[in-house]
């Protein structure tokens, strides 16, 4: 296990790389879940002021 | 031949429903293809032999940069569909690729900067691979903070959508940097017209890596795409049905 984590003397390069890509992927997922529930509940304002409206 | 798919496809509820459906159907192959990878590229396959476990930095450089030419090309594209046929649906998904792009493109350049110092001594370089690829990040930075400088979506997706159009030149010179000019960077090994010049055990982990990724983009995506599309409906009923929910 050590020796799979030292990954041949690159364990320095190669977990930062990994885990900077792994983080993108989490990000966006994050992101996309979050700007879409942005946007619904921007949507249902919208909606509320309108029936408001009349 | 028809063009009634075409109208379907630039009809909001339409998309927005189809993009809700088909999400999982992208997302879960690409969580396996991705776990898949990972464990190829980490796992079985064997070190190489001028860079040891060096090398495995390639399981993540690659794919996340070709996310970020593929994603652009991708905005691209749709950009253009939307100023030619003044397609919201189409802009919507210009808009969407963007943040996406954007943060792989950022990968990019991390982990070759991380892969650039154990094997070239150096961690930047103003070399034209590396210096394209920056270019490439400011496009997409660029094209992002246009889009947030305009409050009317309508004038946002027309300047933003000219800025990608134009912004592509840059993609072929990414692409090809590594053969027109005397670059750090290695040729393509595998997006090339003849066959890889890997060894199958080190290949297969890192095309399910490419298309994982690939897939996954499309997922995220179809998310953005219905918040995207959501934001550039005033009135529509539909929306009502769609967000009581």
């Amino acid at each position: 296990m050590s020796q799979f984590l030292d990954m041949g003397g690159y364990a320095a390069f190669v977990w930062p790389s990994y885990a900077v890509t792994l983080a993108a992927i989490v990000l966006n997922i994050v992101w996309a879940r979050r700007s879409l529930a942005r946007s619904r509940e921007e949507a249902r304002r919208r909606l509320a002021m309108r029936a408001e409206e009349r | 031949m028809t063009w009634t798919w075409f109208h379907r496809l630039a009809s909001p509820p339409y998309i927005y429903a189809l993009a809700a459906r088909l999400t999982p159907w992208f997302a879960w192959p690409a969580a396996l293809l991705i776990a898949g990878g990972l464990w190829g590229g980490l796992v079985l396959a064997p070190p190489d032999y001028q860079q040891g476990d060096g090398f495995r930095i390639i399981y993540v450089h690659a794919p996340s940069a070709w996310m970020s030419l593929m994603v652009y090309t991708t905005m691209a594209i749709a950009a253009a569909v939307g100023l030619i046929w003044r397609m919201k649906v189409a802009h919507a998904v210009a808009a969407s690729c963007a943040p996406i792009g954007a943060s792989f493109t950022f990968a990019a350049l991390v982990t070759g900067a991380l892969w650039g110092e154990p094997m070239w001594g150096t961690y930047w370089q103003w070399d034209p691979r590396l210096t394209s690829e920056l270019v490439l990040l400011f496009l997409y930075l660029g094209y992002m903070g246009l889009r947030a400088g305009l409050d009317d979506t309508q004038r946002a997706d027309r300047a933003s959508a000219v800025l990608a159009v134009v912004g592509v030149v840059n993609v072929p010179i990414i692409h090809y940097s590594v053969t027109w000019w005397n670059s750090l960077h290695q040729a393509p090994s595998v997006m090339r017209l003849a066959k890889p010049t890997m060894a199958i055990s080190m290949l297969v982990p890192l095309l399910m890596m490419l298309l994982g990724f690939t897939l996954f983009f499309v997922a995220i995506l179809l998310v953005r795409l219905r918040g995207e599309v959501l934001s550039r409906e005033r009135a529509a009923s539909w929306i009502r049905e769609v967000v009581s929910a």
